[in-house]
């Protein structure tokens, strides 16, 4: 056994006037590497007060995004080793640039408005066909890299254009969503949806600056979508 | 609240083209300053103006001068409208914003005008 010491960020707008860091130490079996997310049930059990979102506990659910020693990531596959590093000191704080609803726990309106903004969902007019509309093998790998975004939200919190302008700026996971749907053979609405990205705000606040490729736990590149959808703009409006 | 109102072109596509642009200006016109005074086998004042002399070079460095309006303007609106707004500032914000921009405004003019007269005037 071996201890780890951890500071949550605590705070509960209807109790708390301000947050504050709140310091436990936690024995974890030193056989095996745990996730952060066990650590942080282990915490819990010492103060059941802690809150958090979890759920699936592999990556795939997206709820458990937190920021971890100052990286966002999903606690859930984060490895306490990779976390903690050799001082065993966990520092855990809910994503930045987003209203604390409490503790860990933040508030995604501001996400999900932008990603609403970008009409993720295919636009065909054309009568569907008996089965499904196809596409060819070609066709179907420029979505590679795309679809698997779970929307977990770390990539646009540890994006400071989105920290100052969230109601305008689309983000990084709602950019990598559109160009998904740019990409996308089967969809029918390109100009439409490019002249909905042709303002200062929505993709041009991107500064290139990359934090959303390092945070992405699932390897994705948003960068490279937004420089996609910048060349399609360039393409259309030249 | 944060518009798109004093943006230089209202459109992204056109501000961020013209940002580009103008760097490859800026950088083809201090390549060009550089090898004229790189290549010369004696340099002093009289080969300063001779090289400026030249109505070419005259129209490259006004377009340069242009370019550097240009592109401090789009990058003085972006860090502006990051950082001076009612989240960092409060309901000052704007009101701040717009001073800013208005004597970022005046200096760019005042450096386009003075740049013009230097390029093309008499003395």
């Amino acid at each position: 056994m071996s201890q780890i010491s951890i500071s949550i960020y605590r705070y509960n707008p209807e109790q708390d006037s301000k947050p504050r860091m709140q310091s436990l130490e936690v024995e974890v079996s030193g056989d095996r590497d745990l996730m952060v997310l066990d650590v942080l049930e282990l915490a819990k059990a010492k103060d059941p007060s802690i809150t958090y979102r979890r759920s699936c506990r592999e990556g795939v659910c997206g709820s458990d995004g937190m920021n971890i020693n100052g990286v966002n990531g999903l606690a859930c596959i984060t490895p306490l080793s990779k976390a903690a590093g050799p001082a065993r000191k966990l520092v855990l704080r809910p994503l930045p640039g987003l209203p604390v609803i409490r503790d860990l726990v933040v508030d995604l309106s501001q996400f999900y408005e932008q990603f609403e903004k970008i009409k993720p969902w295919l636009i065909n007019d054309e009568p569907p066909p008996a089965i499904e509309r196809l596409q060819s093998p070609e066709e179907r790998e420029k979505l590679d890299g795309l679809y698997e975004c779970i929307l977990c939200a770390c990539c646009t919190t540890s994006c400071p254009s989105f920290w100052w302008n969230p109601d305008k700026f689309i983000g990084p996971a709602g950019l990598l969503q559109s160009y998904r749907f740019l990409a996308d053979s089967r969809d029918e609405a390109t100009a439409e949806r490019l002249a909905e990205l042709d303002d200062p705000f929505s993709v041009f606040r991107c500064r290139g600056i990359m934090n959303c490729v390092s945070v992405c736990p699932k390897g994705l590149n948003p960068t490279r979508a937004i420089g996609k959808i910048r060349n399609m703009l360039v393409e259309q409006g030249t | 609240m944060v518009t798109n109102a004093t943006s230089l072109g209202r459109s992204g596509l056109f501000d961020w083209l013209v940002q580009r642009f103008s760097a490859l200006v800026l950088l083809a016109w201090i390549a060009w300053v550089s090898i004229g005074v790189i290549a010369a086998a004696e340099f002093g004042y009289p080969q300063w103006r001779a090289l400026f002399a030249a109505v070419p070079m005259q129209i490259f460095s006004l377009i340069a001068v242009l370019s550097l309006c240009a592109h401090a303007w789009v990058g003085v609106w972006t860090v502006t409208t990051d950082y001076l707004n009612e989240a960092h500032l409060g309901k000052a914000g704007t009101a701040i914003r717009l001073l800013t921009q208005i004597a970022c405004l005046l200096l760019t003019l005042s450096c386009l005008i003075w740049g013009a007269r230097i390029f093309w005037g008499s003395g």
